[in-house]
């Protein structure tokens, strides 16, 4: 018996010498993989999100609010510890954060909010509330772009109940194919490649319907995903 | 998974006389294809994306060997490993060798249709290691040792009641006596319940949507998260996959990701869609330390360029089983392996084999509902039909239906005979019942009158009736 690998890659050779594939299977042109994989180039694009930037910010809340998200503007970065504290306290929430660094001080002057407790790192399992930054948001199902990275870390995203994500107005992207491009430039991959160990799409809170099909919100991952755009904050390299 | 597919007729029989079944099953077939239309209509691009997925994989499979070569190079580049596994046991034996040389006891797991195919708990459990389901679907049936019954619902088949009783048996440290009458009390004891295992895995495994042959990145898609804290949490990360899920690059996962979950639950997009690339990077605070993908063929490669190539296009979003009337009667676990609908039986044939399997193309009304909601365009009656045409070929049908069959091809191929014959055959039966207008039992016929009655014919053929009646319309 040869080895696993090259029996598999053999047998997958030897079958598409002699396929006989109908129509419906086969490809629709003879492109080279190897052109695909350099070109990259993006499918049809749904013209839902193609829009002028106001039109698009205001997609994307409301796609964001259709998937049980909640979402509130401040004008800067500044603006977010007030919006936070109001945030909790309306619901009744602890008010000690677990932040990413992306977000620590002076990114954020958290010290103008004495009601709250702040501390940096990754999310532990006693942690409530967790904030860290979205690299993007997509206007088209109010999609929000979380890049892993020793300031973001991913377990932020899902451990605590509550998660809070600020992103700048200028972040939101019409569509996925958008965020693609601007993550091929950024060079976030730490010396690997172009992708971070992870890139998270969140659309919405953790749900759940495997009980009777019912819809219950917090199965895993936080319960409350609350969105905080800063208007005026340039957008990120 | 062993499986019980030869047994499909006395397993539907069982499966429809299940009232609870019954009641789970119309919640189904009431629920996801409306969402699902909705979520279309909403998408002017849909079908027009739909076209653009199917070409997508049509050319992947025609170029496999070489992405699957370039996905294995990028993961390899990256620090990752791929483990190229012929069969369910190879599979089963290097998630084994993973997990021993991470020296662990628990691992974490989240919902994959390949771990069900290559039943990966009982090996771990078999070697002393603990296996934990986490999605919530998955946990429920895990407590209550069923296979999942649908392939993005998985304990779609059970009531709230039936969870309760579950959770109030298997969880033993909690007061006997504590009310689980709300769905939400359920997933709060079972999300308590799953914290802190979540946190004490030394190995988190995952199945993977697909796999990215540009990047190296594998794709998740889930609602509750538990993927997320099952590949972030332990300091291994294994994915099982089976070779048909590569894709090209991350803008051919874009168009596939915009069709899969419409499709499946009717949501524009599920929560949380993830995009994995290799071990914990230099400075990150959290993240697995090793990264594997143990890549499985399983019998894909033998369906690969023949009769059920098409079937590879699948991405699982199960909405065949949930436009299928056959699926909605009798519900997943009648299939009688991990698979189960449409999809399924076609899947399981070529992969277990037409012995083992031949009931299941058999169980389908023809009626056609599957392909047309296919986001991968695969035509599943045909495929059906292929399996039935071989099963007759290789003479795996029984002799009375051969005959039968045989019977039936000499007098279609014979139009007038054929006519002569069903004419005498209606004028007969229509003499004889007409006094009753029924017949309670027929000779051959008992199939169809052991549980019905037999309307009796009005004495003409409507091949003869057509005739007459065109005639008449030119007059």
């Amino acid at each position: 018996m040869s080895d696993p690998r090259a029996h598999i890659l053999g047998a997958i050779k030897d079958a598409l010498r002699h396929a006989r594939l109908p129509e419906s299977a086969r490809p629709n042109n003879d492109e080279s993989p190897a052109e695909r994989l350099g070109d990259h180039r993006a499918n049809l694009i749904p013209a839902r999100g193609k829009l002028g930037s106001k039109a698009r910010i205001d997609l994307f809340i409301r796609e964001a609010e259709r998937v049980n998200a909640t979402v509130a503007r401040v004008s800067g970065l500044g603006g977010v510890p007030r919006e936070v504290a109001r945030y909790l306290s309306k619901n009744n929430l602890p008010t000690t954060l677990k932040i990413a660094p992306a977000v620590a001080e002076p990114v954020i002057p958290w010290t103008t909010q004495t009601l709250l407790t702040v501390e940096q790192g990754r999310a532990k399992g006693s942690d409530t509330v967790g904030v860290s930054r979205a690299f993007a948001g997509v206007a088209e199902t109010g999609t929000l772009v979380m890049l892993s990275g020793p300031g973001n870390p991913t377990t932020l995203n899902f451990l605590p109940p509550t998660h809070v994500v600020v992103i700048a107005a200028a972040d939101i992207a019409g569509d996925y194919e958008e965020v693609w491009a601007r993550i091929r430039k950024a060079g976030a991959g730490g010396g690997k490649g172009f992708m971070p160990r992870a890139v998270n799409w969140i659309t919405g809170p953790s749900r759940t319907a495997d009980i009777e099909q019912m819809l219950l919100l917090g199965a895993h991952g936080p319960q409350r995903l609350h969105i905080v755009i800063a208007d005026d904050e340039i957008p990120r390299p | 998974m062993r499986s019980t597919a030869a047994t499909f007729e006395e397993n539907a029989k069982k499966a429809l006389a299940d009232g609870k079944l019954r009641d789970a099953l119309s919640r189904l077939s009431e629920g996801f294809p409306a969402k699902r239309r909705d979520a279309a209509a909403r998408l002017p691009e849909f079908d027009a994306l739909r076209d653009q997925a199917r070409d997508i994989k049509n050319h992947v499979l025609a170029h496999l060997d070489f992405y699957l070569e370039a996905f294995e190079a990028r993961v390899t580049a990256l620090g990752g490993t791929v483990h190229w596994c012929r069969t369910g046991t190879e599979a089963c034996d290097a998630v084994l060798a993973i997990c021993r040389k991470a020296g662990a006891r628990t691992v974490t797991k989240s919902k994959s249709m390949i771990g069900e195919e290559i039943a990966i708990n009982e090996h771990l459990e078999k070697h002393g290691i603990e296996p934990v389901e986490t999605d919530l679907g998955e946990y429920i049936i895990q407590l209550r040792h069923e296979p999942p019954s649908h392939i993005i619902a998985p304990a779609i088949h059970l009531t709230k009641k039936q969870i309760a009783d579950t959770f109030r048996d298997k969880h033993r440290q909690l007061a006997p006596d504590r009310s689980l009458e709300e769905p939400r009390t359920l997933l709060e004891e079972a999300r308590g319940e799953l914290r802190d295992k979540f946190i004490a895995a030394d190995v988190g495994l995952t199945g993977a949507n697909m796999l990215i042959a540009e990047t190296g990145s594998t794709v998740l898609v889930t609602n509750e998260g538990n993927a997320d804290l099952t590949y972030s949490l332990p300091k291994v990360h294994v994915v099982i996959a089976s070779l048909e899920k590569v894709v090209p690059t991350l803008e051919d996962a874009t168009t596939i990701l915009r069709v899969l979950a419409r499709s499946a639950t009717g949501q524009d997009m599920s929560v949380y869609t993830t995009f994995c690339t290799g071990p914990k990077r230099p400075g990150d605070l959290d993240g697995p330390d090793e990264f594997h993908v143990v890549l499985l063929d399983n019998g894909r490669t033998r369906m690969l360029g023949g009769e059920f190539h098409e079937m590879l296009r699948c991405i699982r979003c199960g909405a065949c089983l949930n436009h299928c009337p056959v699926y909605k009667a009798v519900g997943g676990h009648a299939y009688g392996w991990v698979y189960s609908g449409p999809m399924g039986a076609v899947l399981i044939p070529g992969l277990i084999g037409l012995d083992e399997a031949g009931h299941l193309p058999n169980a389908s009304t023809f009626c056609g509902k599957c392909e047309e909601v296919c986001p991968m365009r695969i035509p599943l009656p045909s495929m059906l039909r292929s399996w039935r045409r071989l099963q007759f070929e290789q003479r795996k049908t029984s002799a009375t239906s051969r005959v039968g069959l045989g019977l039936w091809a000499f007098l279609a191929r014979r139009p007038r005979l054929y006519r002569l014959a069903l004419g005498l055959g209606i004028a007969v039966l229509g003499k004889l019942g007409r006094a009753q207008g029924r017949f309670r039992w027929l000779p051959f016929g008992g199939a169809w009158t052991g549980l019905r009655d037999f309307p009796t014919p009005e004495g003409r053929t409507f091949q003869s009736r057509w005739q007459r009646e065109r005639s008449g319309g030119r007059r």
